[in-house]
């Protein structure tokens, strides 16, 4: 018996010159950031500060930055993806081998969707939910700080999984009996499961700690109808996640069953049943592309609004429109594979409910449109991003009702076509989102704005390059063109191909504009500085206190009487400005104290996860043991929140006042 | 400003209703996020039940449940489960009058109870296995295996959990947070009942109709 398992030196890929060059990029950028970590002293501030953090600001911040990392991953996957495209026609062969080709484009899926999109939407809604809601904190913010570093797990497994071993080649959503042992022997698809399987039960744990925080702890006075858009949009993901996350838990364990003991769930032996996969995948998968765009949906609900110093036209719709996509979302999950062999009936079914969730869409559209129209539009970054969706996504919804079609679809299955679809909604739809709230919500997570030149560049860079990139898709799709082909003999082709590969080009100089904006802006911090904390003139809570926050969010628990609530009460102290304000007596503060569960259990999911991967069984025991023991020292700890005095509060509260005044 | 005035229209004199009356209680957050997790859990056996319902007829020719199932087994499962949600509402009770001696009562014959359906639950696998029938053996076995079995899983981390409690319990005392723990626990405990009873139905019922 081997103590290592599977693992070995051969794990390693050094014959492989592209794997090891951007393995050894990645080892240098881990250790110029510990260097500089070091040199600056700054462990144990980290440490205290952020690494055992249960402050849902912090903890926002984290998965944004994740995010924002794993963005420069997976969009590496997309270059190599376009190049290799560019290159491999006729008789060329291109500079990745099919099987190198392969974990390129499931690694990137993986990631762009798991661990880049879904942590910026948990972030920013991390961030910005109990700040909007008028409280302290969510429901369990210990919960919260494990479900972030469980999702980091996640994201460092699939990391891992470059340098030691390989990735998965069975596509983003590993149908069997591709993703079976018999052909895909290697720990690529393994890698694949633990890291999902991680991510996946942080995201399920983020999921029931929102519903019970938007549920169970708003402001006094806020009634569901009074709440912010992005709170409502926030509930409706979150409800998603609770719902749709556990279905993903059982099918990936499924998998794991067969490949790990010889089950057999999906494979073409004992009877199993491919189709099962698929369409237990989708019910989960599909409710997942709604967890992602509703949040961005309410990013941008926030900004227009915010920007046309307008409430949101049609709140009461926009509201209905959220919860009607929410239930609808679980209603279409056979759309993704008509071709499957389904009835007539079932998939007529399927498309019309397909098409049916364009209405709730659509009207969302529309209350955007009506919320700029007579209003005083200010032009600024998160704007164009909202605006560049609306364009963008209409296009790509539209290519969606098509194919919700099924003769229609039964043409474009499988084709770039479909590529460019989906890219066409999640880069016009989420990432555009994500752009827009990183950069609405930067002054009051950091207290400076971020640069808007640069801010601009970079949106119109994603913008161009965007439709450089994925129009050609189109065509190519309706050329017969099929997704995923490491070389092709059709030289028509290869133009398109080209021009897709220059989009990518234009979009990789946005990316590079966004670095720079971040550089500039941190250096340009003085200067960018949002003294006001409300640096937008804006509606919601989350304007009503300094920027950045302090811990405590609130010096006294907000109380709401309607709608853009802060906005009300900036009208309302503007018509009594001459009235005296009533002095009010600070009270302490009970705050839940930091606590190194999350990063703790998180490392010994990486351990149990990795020993899984290897089959290095004692490990995994041991991994699970741990796991045990620090959930069992946290429940025995005899003290869990911290007071801040009212001094203190007092004392933050001048501070700030004095530096509005100035 | 006509904007503003617009939004303060909006009746203010209207009763105030539960959902402005501000952030609940921690007892209540707590045992609402663990009903959300109940639910999640639940969705979790949908999902294998689905599976379960698909594969039961795929046995690739091998025994089906009505050659395997056992159903006087079954049925002492069944009450000891039933039994130990009543012993388990007791011990809730004692909880919430503070009595120490009734609820380590309470706790321990649930704990006897929920092993007793562990250990016929572990010798039912096991004859099965003996004769051939293991989870390799047909798509409905593996689906039978994990149904079932994910849900002795479940029971086996509520022993466990069970067990800290009464160690957090004559440690701590009725700290609100054991007292939370408890009524976490017993939301469990009664939501595995009603798991077991879709199994029941499902699996062993149905499984020797055909």
């Amino acid at each position: 018996m081997n103590l290592l398992g599977r693992l070995d030196w051969n794990a390693v890929p050094l014959h492989q010159p592209i794997i090891m060059g951007a393995t050894a990029f990645m080892v240098l950028v881990v250790l110029v950031v510990l260097g500089f970590v070091t040199a600056k002293g700054a462990w144990l501030y980290l440490w205290r500060e952020w690494l055992t953090s249960v402050d849902h600001k912090r903890i926002g911040a984290m998965y944004c930055i994740l995010a924002l990392v794993m963005l420069l991953r997976g969009f590496s996957d997309a270059i190599m993806i376009r190049a290799q495209q560019a290159l491999a026609a006729g008789g060329a062969e291109g500079y990745l081998p099919p099987e190198h080709f392969n974990q390129i484009f499931s690694a990137h899926g993986t990631i762009m969707i798991l661990f880049m999109a879904m942590p910026f939407v948990v972030g920013l809604m991390n961030f910005a939910v109990p700040l909007q809601l008028g409280v302290r904190d969510v429901a369990f913010p210990t919960l919260n700080s494990v479900s972030f570093w469980l999702t980091a797990s996640g994201a460092l497994l699939v990391n891992i999984s470059l340098a030691v071993g390989e990735f998965s080649k069975a596509g983003w959503w590993g149908y069997p009996p591709l993703s079976e042992l018999q052909y895909s022997p290697g720990v690529g698809v393994d890698y694949y499961l633990w890291a999902l399987q991680i991510s996946g039960v942080g995201t399920l744990l983020a999921g029931i700690n929102f519903v019970t925080t938007i549920l169970k702890m708003r402001a006094p006075g806020m009634s569901y109808m009074r709440m912010p858009v992005f709170c409502w949009t926030a509930l409706a993901a979150n409800l998603l996640i609770v719902a749709a996350f556990p279905v993903l838990t059982a099918t990936l364990a499924m998998l794991a069953l067969d490949r790990y003991l010889g089950f057999h769930f999906f494979t073409l032996e004992g009877q199993g049943n491919q189709m099962l996969y698929s369409n237990l995948f989708w019910v989960w998968g599909h409710p997942e592309v709604y967890i992602l765009i509703l949040p961005a949906f309410g990013v941008f609900s926030e900004v227009m609004a915010t920007f046309s110093g307008k409430p949101l036209f049609g709140y009461r719709s926009m509201v209905a429109a959220t919860m009607a996509i929410c239930i609808l979302s679980f209603l279409v999950w056979l759309h993704h594979f008509f071709t499957m062999g389904a009835s007539a009936n079932v998939n007529g079914f399927f498309g019309v409910m397909s098409m049916i969730i364009a209405l709730p869409t659509g009207a969302k559209v529309f209350n955007w449109l009506f919320t700029m129209y007579g209003g005083r539009v200010r032009f600024s970054v998160p704007v164009l991003w909202s605006i560049g969706f609306m364009v963008t996504f209409v296009i790509g919804g539209m290519t969606g009702v098509l194919m919700a079609v099924p003769p229609a679809d039964f043409q474009l299955h499988n084709s770039v076509f479909l590529v460019a679809h989906f890219h066409n909604v999640a880069i016009g739809g989420v990432v555009f989102g994500v752009m827009a709230g990183y950069n609405y919500w930067f002054p009051k997570a950091f207290g400076f704005k971020l640069d808007e030149r640069w801010g601009k560049a970079a949106f119109w860079c994603w913008f161009v390059g965007f439709y450089v990139a994925f129009m050609p898709l189109y065509v190519l799709g309706l050329m017969g063109m099929t997704r995923r082909m490491q070389h092709y003999d059709n030289l028509s082709w290869q133009p398109w191909l080209i021009a897709a590969a220059f989009g990518t080009a234009i979009i990789l100089v946005g990316v590079v504009c966004q670095v720079v904006q971040l550089v500039v802006s941190i250096r340009n911090r003085e200067k960018l500085r949002d003294v006001t904390g409300d640096p937008w003139n804006g509606r919601t809570l989350e304007w009503a206190t300094a920027s950045p926050p302090p811990a405590w969010n609130f010096a006294f628990q907000p109380k709401v009487a309607g709608l853009d609530a802060f906005w009300n009460s900036k009208s309302r102290a503007q018509a009594t400005r001459d009235e005296p304000t009533p002095t009010r007596k600070y009270e302490p503060v009970e705050m839940p104290k930091n606590s190194a569960t999350g990063f703790v259990t998180a490392f010994f999911a990486v351990v149990i996860g990795f020993a899984l991967i290897w089959h290095i069984w004692w490990l995994a025991g041991a991994g699970v043991l741990g796991a045990f023991m620090t959930v069992l020292a946290f429940s025995f700890r005899r003290h869990s929140e911290i007071e801040v005095p009212a001094e203190e509060i007092a004392r933050f509260v001048r501070t700030h006042q004095a530096g509005v005044a100035a | 400003m006509n904007v503003a005035v617009a939004i303060d229209q909006i009746p203010q004199d209207a009763m105030p209703s539960a959902s402005e009356a501000g952030p609940a209680p921690k007892r209540i957050v707590v045992a609402y996020g663990f009903w959300i997790f109940l639910l999640s859990d639940i969705i979790m056996f949908a999902a294998l039940f689905a599976s379960y319902a698909v594969l039961v007829r795929s046995t690739a020719g091998g025994p089906t449940g009505a050659q395997l199932f056992n159903q006087v087994t079954v049925a002492i499962e069944t009450a000891c489960l039933l039994v130990s949600s009543y012993t388990c509402g007791l011990m809730s009770l004692a909880v919430n009058s503070g009595r120490h001696l009734r609820t380590y009562l309470g706790a321990l014959i649930t704990f006897v109870l929920g092993a007793a359906f562990l250990a016929l639950e572990i010798r039912e696998f096991a004859s099965m296995i003996a004769i051939g029938a293991t989870p390799e053996r047909s798509a409905f076995l593996s689906a039978f295996f994990t149904l079932v079995g994910c849900h002795g899983l479940h029971v086996t981390l509520g022993l466990i959990w069970l067990a800290v409690m009464m160690v957090q319990l004559a440690v701590m005392g009725f700290t609100s947070a054991v007292q939370r723990r408890l009524a976490c626990f017993s939301l469990f405990w009664h939501a595995l009942d009603i798991v077991w009873v879709g199994l029941f139905t499902v699996v062993y019922l149905m499984g020797v109709s055909r």
